[in-house]
């Protein structure tokens, strides 16, 4: 046992160290976006800047306007999205689930099918723009994240193993309606799922930037990724939104752009950080809730 | 409430003998449809839908004239997409850089997973696992800022406080295309190896405890016990990830290729893969007969290796199986 002690010792240093590589290129990022910009301009990034100044941040509360949209267009997507996800990912998650629901079979391998082959981009593109005419609206980037088969399949795998058949029986002989068992025993029985799947699908929302790249054209409807994602691919994006904020420019000579830039990437990452320590433990639950099967 | 109880009454299974009609027993089990629509109009709407415009991979695609007014070319949409080089590059660039991170990314975890399984402190275990998940949650767009903080030719990191203090110049990153496999290899493990860590500490977390306890009576020592014991326990979870991941070698992670490398035009040509090819061929040079051919490719090849390996899973551990 003593040489344990040794070994232990040189396995937490080494998983300091793991620890410090992951969340060092947050830090490099939070530095810039408090550095001063003189100081910034001359040294360049660096993980302890020459002086501080919060001239960024400034920015960012003084009426940025598309940044604070941006923000709330995230923030509304997330919330409608997650909860509508949830509510019929579980629904179809209970039919599926059920021994006694004939179609169960064919209708598993409907979603299974979904995992398994895809039509590509340019059909899926068509589908939502020539079909549905939902380009450009709230509504595309709330749809496509709203179901998929993977957490179809893990919540029907909780429902199977976690809830007794004869539980739903004995409900339904006393009376309860399919739709009164669903709300009033398997919901309230599930929450270690809802909030693995919630977690997957509030990030899924919250980190999505991909549907606005090919759906959003109007600005007003930029997410909080996809408004980053302008402002670190075209300069002049970010000089315009710069422009907008009605901060009091006179006293500086340039404006502060590259701290801006990173203090967007730090309001990003804080709701996420915030968020998952709390949620964490049913990640990790959700991991080992089993196998998928369809 | 009263109507909730009326229809409570109403849905409730009778108990008849079952009936041979098969539009009595949809309606028998109406309330289950019901609850499984939605789900089902998503799907089909996201995900059937799009599976009809396959047949577009073999047209001479037109916006104007749309799916349906387009004309027919045949095959020789896969014929211009195998024509030149290209493909072939991209196609070896997907590969190689999977089977990269694969190798690279199980090696890491399964390790990463050995050392935290030793931390007995739970606080300090926890504390390990939250840091080492962060990179998973975050988006590639911020992702890809915090490379650019490192890289920026003017003022990152790298140029402006290791190489130019050692009196070196500065690299131009976004448009050296042969530092890139390492950066995107690297970015890669920084962004999952924590990620798979958990998941295979899972699995040894659940490994049960008599078999260490009656292998230190016997006198074992730690290295034994890891590679004995937990690494024979851990090899099913390996191989089955592994497999899965074979599966998909053919689809890269867009977001790494496209993001993180700033979407650059330099850095190409070791850096573009299928889905950076198809996205853009479709939305960037306009060519969607090329993009409907490759992402037909790649969805048959996609599919073909899923049921292939899923075969093969069912073999190694039938319960392990994905279908």
């Amino acid at each position: 046992m003593r040489g344990n002690n040794w070994t232990n010792v040189l396995i937490n240093i080494g998983l300091i160290l793991l620890s410090l590589v992951c969340i060092i290129p947050f830090w490099l990022v939070l530095m810039v976006s408090i550095s001063g910009q003189n100081a910034l301009a001359k040294y360049g990034y660096s993980f302890w800047p020459k002086e501080f100044d919060l001239v960024a941040y400034k920015f960012l509360i003084h009426d940025a306007e598309p940044i604070i949209r941006s923000f709330g267009v995230s923030i509304a997507v997330t919330v409608i999205g997650t909860v509508a996800s949830l509510a019929i990912t579980s629904a179809l998650a209970f039919s599926l689930s059920r021994q006694d629901f004939p179609y169960r079979g064919a209708l598993s391998l409907f979603v299974l099918v979904t995992m398994l082959f895809g039509g590509g981009l340019l059909p899926w593109y068509l589908v939502y723009t020539k079909l549905l005419h939902l380009q450009d609206t709230m509504m595309v980037l709330i749809i496509p994240g709203l179901i998929g088969g993977f957490n179809v399949f893990i919540m029907r795998t909780f429902f199977t193993t976690s809830i007794p058949p004869s539980l739903i029986d004995s409900a339904q002989i006393d009376g309860a309606s399919e739709y009164r068992t669903y709300f009033n025993i398997i919901l309230p029985l599930s929450l270690p799922v809802l909030a693995t799947i919630g977690l997957f699908v509030i990030v899924n929302y919250w980190n999505d930037w991909f549907t606005s790249l090919v759906f959003i054209k109007t600005d007003t409807l930029y997410n909080l990724q996809y408004f980053l994602y302008n402002t670190l691919m075209n300069a002049q994006y970010l000089q315009s939104v710069a422009d907008k904020a009605h901060i009091d420019v006179s006293t500086m000579q340039t404006q502060p752009l590259e701290e801006l830039r990173m203090a967007m990437a730090i309001i990003a990452v804080v709701p996420v950080a915030l968020v998952f320590p709390f949620l964490q433990k049913y990640f990790v639950k959700g991991l080992t809730i089993g196998a998928v099967k369809g | 409430m009263e109507a909730v109880r009326q229809s409570a009454a109403k849905a409730r299974p009778t108990p008849r003998p079952r009936s041979q009609n098969p539009l009595r027993k949809l309606w028998k089990f109406r309330a289950l449809i019901i609850l499984a629509l939605p789900g089902l109009v998503l799907l089909l709407i996201n995900n059937y839908l799009p599976m009809f415009g396959v047949f577009l991979a073999f047209k001479d695609f037109n916006y104007a004239k749309g799916i349906i007014g387009s004309k027919w070319n045949g095959f020789d949409n896969f014929h211009f997409l195998f024509a030149t080089s290209d493909m072939w590059h991209v196609i070896a660039h997907t590969i190689v850089y999977n089977l990269a991170f694969l190798i690279i990314n199980t090696v890491l975890s399964v390790l990463l997973a050995l050392l935290l399984n030793e931390v007995k402190n739970r606080f300090l275990s926890k504390f390990y696992q939250s840091t080492m998940l962060l990179p998973h949650f975050i988006s590639m767009v911020v992702v890809a800022y915090l490379v650019y903080g490192f890289l920026n030719p003017e003022l990152g990191f790298i140029n402006k406080s290791i190489l130019e203090p050692a009196g070196k110049e500065g690299i131009s990153w976004y448009m050296s295309p042969q530092y890139w496999p390492y950066i995107l290899t690297l970015v890669n493990i920084w962004k999952s190896v924590g990620f798979g860590s958990v998941i295979y500490l899972a699995t040894i977390v659940g490994i049960d405890r008599e078999y260490y306890e009656a292998a230190m009576l016997d006198g074992a020592s730690k290295w034994k016990q890891m590679t004995k014991i937990t690494l024979p326990f851990l090899t099913p979870v390996i191989i089955i990830l592994t497999l899965l991941a074979i599966g998909r070698i053919f689809s890269a992670d867009f977001g790494l290729f496209y993001q993180v490398t700033m979407n650059a035009g330099m850095l190409k040509s070791t850096t573009d893969v299928i889905d950076t090819y198809v996205y853009n061929a479709l939305l960037v040079t306009g060519d969607t007969n090329l993009a409907s051919a490759a992402g037909l490719m790649q969805a048959v090849v996609g599919f073909i290796l899923i049921v292939s390996v899923n075969m093969i899973v069912k073999r190694v551990s039938s319960d392990k199986a994905l279908f």
